[in-house]
């Protein structure tokens, strides 16, 4: 790979790492985009077949062109800037929304080695990073000098300061038991242990010792991108979409693949995290990217199903939720895992 | 001029402005939202002074929470600016002493013995494999454990202050017990009654 490229690198000379990693962040992000865009139509299929109807089957072939179609409409629709709006910030909402979603990508692993920034705290980069999305649906929702998204956007503020607080505790509890903070390790820790050893490495990775973490942290990250059941911060039935009411065309569309690039980040980092990334399940199949690929899609599945099943909460449950279950159940744990680590019983040494 | 210095002066000079903008911003909300910038400029700087974890939990922090419910509060604020600087003149002598016995200050300890280049050399490059996050952590918990503790007793206090202060009951305020809302069955609602059909 690295003989292949000479020739194009002393092509653009001191240029050359820029280019090259300008080529990564493209190879990561327009597959991204691609399965934002389809996961759109998955969602509107898998959510159909749930309710026993169709979903969209009109345009192209099994309605496969749909996401393209939805594309254009929006591009060529007007972006409207209401009157009393504050102009820069309107703008700069939307922004602000997709930006630290697609940020985050950088430190992701996808296969052993297979990362764009192998950084040595990517789980606390992660964290922070994902904890910057909220200022896309704060701002928008003041800029637009508007009743409803100021509601939605208060809510919006609350419930994810909430649930970040629920989503950390669950992370600190894994970088006990992994000893780092760097995404890479973090899988290859879960590739050790007894059972992987055994050939059934599906039983050393992280869900089964830190198993009510694992729950906290996938009904934390339904809450964090607010999704339904937790979707009360655009809630049609009570303030229409809240932050989102005032925006159109590609506006509107930049929150919602903000929304949906954040279920894949979060799917992501559950497969990463708990799931063991690109390991495989058992001893006698290679690891490799398309591992992660099959447990991301089926966290993902889990979103669209939760969607499906359960009806919107209402908003001091899940504040209830937030505060007074979750938040205590994973300060114990994370007293039960470090008591854990140094008793002899300990699985991690 | 390397890259590093340039990535240091873009940010200092973005920070430097945003600041500035904090305090001479007339909208509270603009000046929140500066001040957002700001903090994100210094975890940039920190960055480029390898202390990764400070940079990233700076930002975490400040930037993902305490800035979060700051906005929050100011947002829902109906702040009258031009009733703010009523009393600008009458108030401008003791802001003036205050902000000259701090830059005094501020003049002292930075220009005595223990700042400059020369008191602070660059220290020498990291091997591979160090840790930043790891250091930190082993000095935070084994030479300064006693003061550490301190401090997280001080916040405790701090927390605890809060929701005293702002805890206040309301006499005649109707509460539902969620735990009992949640444990409502089907059968404490509804009863099914067999009974004849009627005729009119």
């Amino acid at each position: 790979m690295e003989a292949f490229l000479e020739p194009i690198a002393s092509l653009f000379g001191a240029a050359w790492p820029a280019v090259w990693t300008l080529a990564k962040i493209v190879a990561i992000i327009a597959p991204l985009m691609i399965c934002v865009a389809y996961l759109t139509y998955a969602e509107r299929k898998v959510i159909g077949y749930m309710q026993v109807r169709i979903g969209p089957n009109r345009v192209g072939p099994l309605g496969l062109l749909q996401p393209i179609a939805d594309g254009v409409k929006l591009l060529l629709k007007e972006v409207l800037v209401p009157s009393a709006t504050s102009k820069g910030l309107f703008i700069i909402g939307p922004i602000l929304a997709i930006a630290p979603s697609l940020a985050a990508w950088a430190v992701v692993p996808f296969w052993d080695g297979g990362v764009l920034a192998n950084v040595d705290a990517g789980l606390l980069f992660l964290l922070a990073i994902t904890s910057l999305e909220v200022y896309g649906v704060i701002i928008a929702g003041w800029a637009s000098n508007s009743k409803y998204p100021f509601l939605g956007t208060l809510r919006a503020a609350a419930q994810m300061v909430s649930y970040e607080l629920a989503m950390g505790f669950a992370l600190v509890c894994v970088l006990m038991i992994s000893a780092s903070l760097n995404l890479t390790e973090i899988v290859r820790a879960q590739g050790q242990g007894q059972f992987a050893d055994m050939g059934l490495g599906f039983l050393s990775w992280n869900w089964l010792p830190l198993f009510p973490m694992f729950v906290v942290f996938l009904i934390s990250g339904i809450a964090e991108t607010n999704r339904a059941p937790f979707d009360v911060v655009e809630g049609e039935s009570e303030i229409v979409a809240g932050h989102m009411v005032e925006y159109s065309g590609m506006t509107f569309a930049l929150f919602f693949l903000a929304e949906y690039a954040n279920m894949w980040l979060v799917s992501i980092m559950t497969a990463i995290l708990f799931l063991g990334g690109w390991l495989s399940p058992v001893g006698f199949i290679p690891d490799g990217f398309h591992w992660l690929a099959v447990k991301t899609s089926l966290v993902v599945l889990v979103f669209l199903w939760a969607r499906a099943t359960f009806p919107r909460f209402r908003y001091d449950h899940i504040m209830r939720l937030g505060w007074k279950v979750f938040l205590p159940l994973t300060l114990f744990w994370v007293l039960v895992v470090a008591v854990w680590i140094m008793s002899p019983l300990s699985i991690w040494n | 001029m390397d890259f590093k210095t340039f990535v240091f002066y873009l940010l200092a000079t973005v920070m430097v402005l945003a600041a500035l903008r904090v305090i001479t911003v007339r909208n509270p909300v603009h000046a929140a939202l500066f001040l957002v910038l700001t903090f994100f400029n210094a975890g940039g700087i920190w960055l480029l002074l390898q202390a990764e974890f400070l940079a990233i939990t700076l930002v975490m922090v400040y930037v993902g929470a305490v800035m979060v419910l700051f906005l929050f509060v100011v947002m829902m604020l109906d702040i009258n600016v031009d009733r703010l600087r009523e009393g600008f003149w009458s108030y401008l002598p003791v802001g003036a002493v205050v902000g000259v016995i701090m830059l005094a200050e501020m003049v002292l300890v930075l220009s005595g013995p223990y700042f400059g280049l020369d008191a602070m050399p660059e220290p020498p490059a990291a091997q591979a494999g160090y840790s930043n996050t790891r250091e930190l952590g082993r000095v935070l918990y084994t030479d300064y454990v006693y003061p550490f503790e301190l401090a997280s007793l001080v916040l405790l206090v701090a927390m605890v202050a809060a929701v005293a202060l702002t805890l206040r009951k309301r006499a005649g305020s109707r509460y539902l017990d969620p735990a009992r809302q949640i444990a409502v069955k089907r059968a404490d609602r509804i009863e099914l009654l067999s009974m004849p059909a009627e005729k009119e």
